[in-house]
């Protein structure tokens, strides 16, 4: 069953999501493709391949996907939201493009988007959420301009999802879960207030996500998936307790997932496959230092080399 | 997908997909070109709900009619027409979220129109009691539950009930206890009716909790909540201060021109970020071979600043006095080890001495400061002691009665649950008391903890962290244990004045530290041998001058970050690690890096170069060691020590650098 892992399949898989466009499916996920843009190429860069895709046509085609407020939509002629434009730049990010961006015209766009309480709104229709303040400070740290905003507004509002578990909501009161977990603590981590977390009490949380399959879930008495290899892990080596999980048997769950003939990596062993839980298994394998993938950052989740030269080459 | 088989699609199945994808574009293409040209008409939005039937994810689609609604409202005044143009949209909404009941674009469109505030609470309560009957964990329809109840004002007390009867319906749910952790929590801040309340309020809780725990063990929801029950107990209401140095009454010798540490160890997080509070008297500049005695005061009163997370000011004033000597010539009386022959951590180098162990102050906290004062301490005292025991019985009998016939997961938690309790207890006694039999407990925490390895091989670091921080604390926070790790640094014939007390904690399998509040007198220690990946803590260590670390499993530079608050330390040994051996870097955010926003302290890498190194590839130990006095240091045995060139860097980052890896540096 287990087995290494299958990159030549898994590159195949990718490219194979990007040209496919009549299904059902893929008709109905149109309005995300820049997020799957970012899923397939991180994926590819994770995995040694960035240059089997043409670089030139991915970024004017990201390009089209802008609206004049400086905030990108899911795909050309949908509407500009927080979530497109992190994914829009770290696509850039990845090529080291971020110069073809008005970078002032993103980032007002961004901060723009921060409400009186520190609160961030998706667009301009207002739903609060968490996720929200992790994507405009990560994109905006990207950028190098976090000064744009109220960052002690911004930390404080994150602290205010804080629950009981040491965990994370949406919003004031929403339930933790480690999706949202993960977005939190990394707008800590790269604001550098990681002293607000409780690192044992959330360890303990995160590293009972273990099931004994040895996959992670995420949120109790919940199934385990392939994309908590990232949500949970991430979150467990930001505030390092990532030893206190089984690795190896995590490692073997997601080994397991993957579509031995057709490439790709699926939510659990022999469900369908699709580019997200692919990005987000070869993430776990970088996170877990599988060998032949290359290092990712925990907290930007770009590949370790692309952070290391948009922040050492910036200082 | 989630959830979803991995099957190739019969030929049948393909074409099927196809002309739905087929007839899913064509929706989406009109919607976009209604949405761009601002159609809004009653066709146009019927092909929108259709879509949204269809594809609830759709966001645009969503925004679409909500301009459309608009477009609609700013023409009309009539309320009852208004009214049936919302309704319209809570019912494109139901038919979406009944296709996806986790849609943030359906559930989102509902708030948007709710705030309008022209929707019946009562129908939005009852679509909630379907959803959350037929998936009682969805955290959309909990979080839109949470945003009706506050936006119609529903009092807590209905909203707390309703988390009792979903709990007694079914004790597994850990979307309820939530929201009873998020009520209760409120109302205890909102409404204090005195302790006693407090006190009945928890009691009933622990009451529920117990029936969630031994009904059934499989379920985490138990867990969870009786350590949140467990740390609301034992939450101390004011701060107090558990430990400082300089000692009371203590005598010390300080260079003319020097400075001294002053640290403050409370017994939580103060106002601001940390457990300590830490500064630095600085003394004058003296002529020639005079000297100046000074007596110095420290008086804590309900100061401003020192307020916990909770609000409350320290519990109770505080006063202690030292006295300090400052000399104009350097002598070895003064602080700070002299450091000029290479120092050995051979064993040989250490000796016991009994007698100059009689004039060591390790500034454990006088007796006298140790009292409790205050009545209302006292009740709040006894009802958590009372508490503790309580629950530390029920624990004991649980697992002394059933045993091995227990389910793994209650044996686990039940043992996990016991250890806990035993530590907050002993913490309270420790802090609270002068009494003997404080320690009583610690045996058992050792053997559940040990218990607990065996038992759940999955999380044994876990445990072994936590059996660790008890060693630890076993064996420094007294004073007859913590003598028999104290050693004097120097040949038993050799000047006792010259000598130094090193704590020796080498080769004891600790794979984490702590206590460091019995060890603010520390300025020697030696910690080779364990299996420490993390020193954090560290820093509060001020006075620290000779660390070692050699043969743990550190994996960073940044794991050395509590390093750079050390402006004493001048002899370090990392040598033996797993520096540079790791792609995944588990402290590169735990230390405030070039990464996090806080790297605004211009750490300039360039003013490093040296030809031929590429100096971003070591930004870490730049980080690390820039600014550090450091007169020696051993780093062989790390994979980054492979490298010739970080010799050369390492000279330039510390030029009062004399030995490198045993080799002395010109």
């Amino acid at each position: 069953m287990m087995g290494d892992l299958e990159v030549e399949k898994h590159v195949q898989f990718v490219l194979s999501v990007e040209k496919k466009k009549d299904d059902f499916e893929s008709v109905a996920m149109e309005h995300i493709r820049i997020n799957g843009a970012y899923w397939g190429l991180t994926t590819l860069d994770l995995l040694g391949k960035l240059g089997v895709v043409d670089q030139d046509e991915v970024i004017s085609w990201i390009m089209k996907c802008q609206d004049e407020s400086g905030g990108f939509g899911g795909n050309i002629g949908h509407d500009p939201h927080i979530m497109y434009t992190l994914s829009a730049v770290q696509v850039l990010a990845l090529y080291d493009k971020l110069d073809v961006l008005d970078i002032d015209k993103v980032s007002s766009y961004v901060s723009g988007l921060q409400n009186e309480d520190g609160s961030f709104s998706g667009d301009i229709w207002g739903e609060i959420d968490t996720r929200f303040s992790y994507i405009a400070i990560c994109c905006l740290s990207i950028l190098g301009r976090l000064e744009k905003l109220n960052v002690q507004k911004a930390v404080a509002y994150i602290v205010s999802c804080k629950n009981m578990d040491g965990g994370f909501g949406c919003t004031p009161g929403g339930e933790s879960h480690s999706g949202q977990i993960f977005c939190c603590v990394a707008a800590l981590a790269i604001t550098g207030s990681l002293h607000h977390i409780d690192k044992d009490l959330l360890g303990w949380w995160l590293c009972e996500r273990q099931v004994k399959s040895g996959g992670l879930n995420g949120r109790p008495e919940k199934l385990p998936d392939v994309c908590y290899s990232w949500w949970v892990l991430s979150s467990l080596i930001i505030i390092d307790r990532v030893h206190w999980i089984d690795k190896e048997k995590l490692a073997a769950f997601i080994l397991n997932c993957q579509d031995k003939e057709n490439g790709g990596i699926s939510d659990r062993p022999e469900d369908a496959v699709d580019v997200f839980h692919t990005f987000f298994g070869v993430a776990g394998l970088s996170l877990l230092e599988y060998p032949g993938v290359k290092a990712i950052d925990p907290a930007y989740a770009l590949p370790v080399d692309v952070v290391d030269r948009i922040f050492i080459g910036r200082r | 997908m989630h959830g979803r088989p991995r099957k190739q699609p019969s030929l049948k199945e393909d074409n099927a997909s196809i002309e739905k994808a087929a007839k899913l574009r064509s929706l989406q293409s009109l919607v976009l070109h209604n949405h761009q040209n601002k159609i809004y008409d009653k066709e146009a939005l019927e092909v929108s709900s259709k879509l949204l039937e269809l594809n609830p994810e759709l966001y645009t689609a969503w925004n679409y009619r909500k301009l459309a609604v608009e477009h609609a409202l700013l023409s009309e005044e009539n309320s009852d027409t208004i009214r049936a143009i919302l309704d319209e949209e809570l019912k494109v909404v139901e038919n979406a979220l009944r296709r996806n009941f986790k849609s943030y674009g359906a559930w989102e469109h509902r708030k948007w129109v709710l705030r309008k505030e022209y929707s019946s609470v009562d129908q939005e309560l009852r679509l909630l009691d379907q959803f959350q009957k037929a998936d009682s964990r969805n955290f959309h329809a909990w979080n839109y539950r949470r945003f009706v109840a506050k936006l119609k004002n529903l009092p807590a007390e209905e909203e707390l009930k309703y988390t009792t009867s979903m709990i007694e319906s079914n004790f597994s749910n850990y979307s309820a206890w939530h929201n009873r952790s998020v009520i209760l929590s409120h109302l205890l801040k909102e409404n204090p009716q005195g302790l006693d309340s407090k006190h009945n309020v928890l009691k009933e809780e622990y009451d529920l909790v117990h029936q969630a725990l031994f009904t059934d063990p499989d379920d985490q929801s138990g867990w969870f909540y009786h350590l949140w029950l467990l740390a609301q107990t034992a939450a101390p209401d004011a701060p107090s201060l558990i430990s400082f140095w300089p000692a009371h009454g203590s005598d010390l010798v300080v260079s003319s021109n020097g400075s001294l540490p002053l640290i403050l160890y409370f017994d939580q997080v103060v106002e601001g970020k940390a457990q300590a509070w830490m500064t630095y008297l600085k003394f004058p500049e003296l002529g020639n071979n005079s000297s100046e005695v000074y007596t110095i005061e420290v008086s804590l009163g309900q100061v401003n600043g020192i307020i916990s997370s909770s609000g409350s000011s320290l519990s109770l004033p505080l006063r202690f006095t030292f006295t300090t000597r400052v000399q104009s010539t350097p002598s070895e009386h003064s602080e700070g080890i002299v450091t000029m022959k290479m120092l050995s951590w051979k064993d040989e180098e250490f000796c016991r001495n009994e007698e100059v162990l009689q004039y060591f102050n390790p500034c454990i906290l006088p007796s006298d400061l140790q009292r409790i004062n205050k009545d209302c301490q006292q009740t709040t005292l006894k009802w958590k002691l009372e508490t503790f025991t309580h629950e530390i019985a029920l624990f004991r009998d649980l697992l002394l009665e059933m045993n091995w016939q227990l389910s793994c997961k209650l044996l686990k938690i039940g043992m996990l649950t016991l250890a806990r309790l035993l530590l907050a207890h002993d913490a309270l006694m420790l802090h609270n008391t002068t009494s003997v039999s404080q320690k009583a407990n610690c045996k058992e925490i050792l053997e559940l903890l040990q218990d607990l390895m065996k038992l759940d091989p999955t999380h044994s670091r876990f445990y072994k962290d936590m059996l660790s921080i008890v060693l630890m604390e076993q064996m420094v926070s007294n004073r007859n244990s913590l003598e028999g790790y104290c050693w004097y640094y120097g040949t038993s014939t050799s000047s006792l004045t010259q000598n130094i007390i090193c704590l020796r904690l080498n080769n004891l399998s600790l794979s984490r530290i702590g206590s460091f509040e019995h060890l603010l007198w520390v300025q020697m220690i030696d910690l080779r041998g364990n299996e420490l990946r993390s020193i954090e803590g560290l820093e509060v260590l001020q006075r620290l001058t000779c660390l070692n670390l050699s043969h743990n499993n550190l994996i960073s530079f940044t794991a050395l970050a509590p390093l750079r608050l050390l402006s004493s330390l001048k002899v370090l040994d990392i040598s033996h690690n797993e520096i540079g051996a790791h792609s995944i870097d588990t402290t590169r955010y735990l230390c405030s890096s070039l990464l996090s926003q806080s790297a605004g302290d211009g750490c300039n890498l360039d003013e490093y170069a040296i030809n031929n190194v590429d100096i971003a590839k070591y930004w870490e130990a730049v980080l690390v060691f820039k600014g550090l006095q450091l007169t020696q240091l051993d780093v062989v045995g790390n994979a980054v020590s492979d490298d010739d060139k970080f010799s050369l860097l390492l000279v330039k980052i510390l030029p009062k650098l004399k030995w490198l890896d045993g080799n002395a540096v010109y």
